[in-house]
């Protein structure tokens, strides 16, 4: 069969009633309507953060950054961030693993189980804990017998975290590893390499995008996340209270420019997380 | 008897199932079966009169009516916005693209507060809609608005790919034969697409039934008219009422699960379909 001549451009050019009057009034109706929509919807709200942030001028937008209690929850968030994301990237690679190199039973039961997490309210995802190990819960008593404190103080920030990003590391590397199948790795085994030799050498590379992929994300809700912590921090100032929560609490004593500094930072995390993604996803790595 | 696990010549998997099993227990089914374990332990009528009090009836009203709502309007907008991405190109198509993941990235607590100044009586649009009569922040309407932005990318990223699916040949065929844009659309596109729109129409609904912090802001919050189900739980634990807010959050995790197995099985219902049209 020859090919065709002509390219796709041509092609689509040429495809009936494609170009006609109608055609182009619905084509400008569809763009406008998606337009208006995300501009009330989501560029008005992204515009409005910077906007009240700097609403009185760049010297007191960054003072909020000289403020002990805001700087005590950024390093709060970024301490909970540095323990619960390699926690998760390793779990991500031992699912990865059992699931993508084994055929056992049960293993579409164990991949629902993993992906749980995703479908609880943040605020139960923190209750539970609660529930556990707060004063009226089941541990309550034996913990204040020991004097440890897991509700209202880091552990609780973090067990409540590590819960809403629990399946984002697996869930990127299970159906990765599965598709790229075990040959290289079975290759490796075969001419004597040790497990540990074959996961970093062979694995590991083969997985990198999918691995930034779903560590960025993981990152970005452990940073974000608001729920879950809020229902586990006990909202100490300067303490327990990660940035989300300190955005309740400067938007609540109306303190608005530093609310939506603290914001801001936050947007901008946000925007850098897309950014990366969008990079990823342009290697060829694409999510199913 | 086939065995449980068939013989692999790669090392580990002692190791990693054991840990993966470990750690999802410890993280996840443990402190999930305390909260059902916890409602069990209730009485049945204290169960049921916890769950039946009026101001608990009203959070249901607020928080599966404003989710229905949003998932609806998602379902009409979401759909425009994945044609619009897939069919047609127009400056900053890429960098739009890009943007639909936003409300996935940005914190609750972010698009919260943002939303919230926005809609207000003296925010950008907020002051546009006062004069008409319509108040968005601190009502339902407000509730429903935070419930659509964070629901939005659910549909639009569910529709896109089938969108992507939809053979045009079919369409050229069907114009050449006369169809109509209607009927070539009722009959070739909403058939491929119409198992990946109700997925994203159930995830976004499933996402916004249990909502919080982007909602918290804009409803102002008061017990029966605005006021959502996951913050009568933070209520009720607030005030050490372990039981109380356990009930509350058995009601939502069971309907997370029904809605759970109604996305499995739309999602298994399109593949089938998938099949069926031939590709």
């Amino acid at each position: 069969m020859p090919s065709p001549a002509y390219s796709l451009v041509d092609e689509v050019g040429t495809r009936p009633g494609r170009d006609t009057v109608l055609g182009a009034v619905i084509r400008w109706t569809f763009i406008t309507v998606s337009l208006v929509f995300l501009a009330a919807l989501l560029f008005a709200p992204l515009a409005t953060v910077i906007a009240m942030a700097l609403s009185k001028g760049i010297g007191a937008y960054l003072a909020t950054f000289f403020d002990p209690d805001t700087r005590a929850a950024i390093r709060l968030t970024l301490t909970t961030a540095l323990v619960v994301v390699p926690i998760n990237t390793i779990f991500g690679f031992a699912a990865g693993w059992a699931i993508a190199k084994f055929e056992f039973r049960g293993k579409s039961f164990l991949i629902t189980l993993i992906d749980l997490p995703l479908a609880v309210s943040p605020v139960i995802s923190g209750m539970i804990y609660v529930l556990l190990f707060g004063l009226q819960g089941w541990f309550g008593r034996f913990l204040q017998d020991h004097d440890i404190s897991i509700i209202f103080a880091l552990p609780g920030i973090i067990l409540a975290t590590m819960f809403v990003t629990f399946p984002y590391v697996a869930r990127e590397l299970i159906p990765l590893m599965q598709q790229l199948g075990n040959d290289e790795e079975e290759a490796a085994i075969t001419l004597g390499a040790g497990g540990w030799i074959t996961f970093f050498r062979v694995t590991l590379p083969k997985v990198r995008w999918g691995l930034l992929y779903g560590i960025i994300l993981s990152n970005a809700r452990a940073m974000g996340e608001f729920g879950a912590v809020s229902v586990v921090s006990g909202h100490i100032r300067g303490l327990t209270n990660t940035m989300p929560l300190h955005i309740e609490i400067l938007y609540n004593e109306y303190n608005f420019v530093g609310a939506f500094a603290v914001a801001s930072l936050l947007m901008m995390l946000a925007i850098a997380t897309l950014v990366v993604k969008t990079f990823v996803e342009r290697t060829g790595y694409r999510r199913r | 008897m086939k065995p449980w696990r068939q013989p692999s010549v790669l090392p580990g998997f002692g190791l990693t199932f054991g840990f993966t099993t470990l750690f999802l227990s410890g993280i996840v089914l443990l402190p999930l079966a305390a909260l059902v374990l916890e409602t069990a332990s209730m009485p049945w009528s204290e169960f049921l009169h916890v769950i039946t009090d009026p101001r608990a009836i009203g959070s249901y009203r607020l928080s599966f009516g404003a989710s229905l709502l949003a998932a609806s309007i998602n379902a009409v907008f979401g759909f425009i916005i994945a044609w619009t991405l897939v069919r047609y190109d127009f400056p900053g198509r890429k960098m739009i693209d890009a943007l639909i993941d936003m409300p996935f990235a940005l914190p609750t607590a972010v698009s919260g507060i943002a939303l919230t100044s926005v809609f207000a009586s003296n925010g950008w649009i907020g002051r546009y809609l006062e004069p008409l009569g319509i108040k968005v922040a601190y009502t339902w309407i407000g509730v429903t608005v935070a419930l659509t932005l964070i629901g939005m990318p659910f549909v639009v990223r569910s529709v896109q790919p089938a969108l992507q699916e939809v053979q045009r040949d079919l369409e050229d065929a069907a114009e050449t034969l006369g169809a109509g844009r209607f009927y070539i659309f009722r009959r070739i596109i909403l058939p491929t697409v119409l198992p990946a729109l109700l997925t994203g129409f159930t995830l976004a609904f499933a996402r916004a039934v249990g909502e919080y912090g982007s909602v918290i802001f804009i409803s102002g919050n008061l017990p029966m008219r605005t006021e959502i189900t996951p913050l009568l739980i933070v209520i009720r634990l607030e005030e050490f009422d372990y039981r109380g807010a356990a009930a509350l959050g058995f009601v939502m995790l069971v309907i997370s699960f029904v809605m759970l197995l109604a996305i499995n099985l739309l999602q298994a219902w399109g593949r089938r379909r998938h099949v069926a049209v031939g590709h």
